[in-house]
């Protein structure tokens, strides 16, 4: 399981907006790099992130070989109650990861 | 100095004058043969089209920001920002960024919905030459707005093996 780092704040008002940080370990290797024998190594990405709160989608990127290593995305939402963020990476080669962080609105 | 010197001088003249312009031939092809593997201006605008279809293509609104002057290619910060009020009648669907000189086209598509608050994202991108970047947003009444950054690129994002 690729190591992911979610930073989003514990609490928050209602109707605040907060920012949402996260950060996964993987490769990103783009396809277009020649390995030693000169073929290119094949590519492996992530190519989709969903972040759904209480079960309700507010962000999905499509992600591309010119994102970089170690994907890292910054979005905001607005915290209207109290719940929990999930977090998921789809990739190549059948990788998966999934997080999820609590939020208390007050 | 013989005359056979002066001969040989000049063909050696002649020759560097040649290597240099074979050299200077060279360097045109090299970069037209990567640009095959590579996207072009043209292969953007037409991932744009795929996106935005026949409507017409608004300045204004989305601010994309990343530094002008870029030491590593690898890694690169990219913002992209946009005015709306994120209400549910009036506001931002997605964004899309383009680069020009990439092996693709696409960068990153982020769809977005009222309930974000506010629309901007951020995130950090390979660029493998110094080119230009552009974004697309998408709103709820079907508008596009776009904004282009120029940027350099010292150290390009590795396409060869490293």
């Amino acid at each position: 399981m690729a190591r992911a780092l979610i930073n989003a704040p514990a609490k928050a008002k209602r109707g605040e907006v907060i920012e949402i940080k996260t950060l996964i370990s993987h490769i990103m290797e783009t396809g277009f790099r020649p390995d030693s024998t000169g073929k290119p190594v094949p590519r492996d990405i992530i190519t989709e992130f969903i972040c759904k709160y209480n079960g309700e989608e507010i962000f999905r990127a499509e992600l591309f070989p010119a994102i970089a290593a170690n994907p890292f995305l910054t979005f905001f939402t607005v915290a209207d109650e109290t719940g929990t963020l999930n977090f998921e990476w789809i990739g190549d080669n059948g990788f998966t990861a999934t997080e999820s962080v609590n939020i208390t609105v007050e | 100095m013989t005359r056979d010197d002066g001969k040989l001088q000049r063909t050696r003249r002649r020759f560097l004058a040649e290597t240099a312009a074979l050299a200077g031939a060279a360097g045109i092809a090299l970069p037209l043969a990567v640009e095959q593997t590579s996207a072009t201006p043209e292969s953007m605008r037409a991932a744009i089209k795929n996106i935005v279809g026949e409507a017409p293509l608004n300045k204004g609104k989305v601010k994309l920001d990343v530094p002008a002057l870029i030491e590593n290619g690898n890694a690169v910060p990219l913002t992209v920002s946009c005015e709306s009020p994120m209400t549910q009648d009036d506001h931002v669907k997605a964004i899309h960024v383009f680069t020009e000189k990439n092996p693709q086209p696409n960068v990153i598509g982020a769809r977005l919905g009222p309930r974000a608050g506010r629309a901007s994202f951020s995130t950090r991108i390979r660029l493998a030459d110094t080119q230009k970047i552009v974004a697309v947003a998408q709103m709820s009444d079907g508008s596009f707005w776009t904004d282009e950054v120029e940027v350099v690129v010292t150290l390009a994002a590795c396409l060869e093996g490293s």
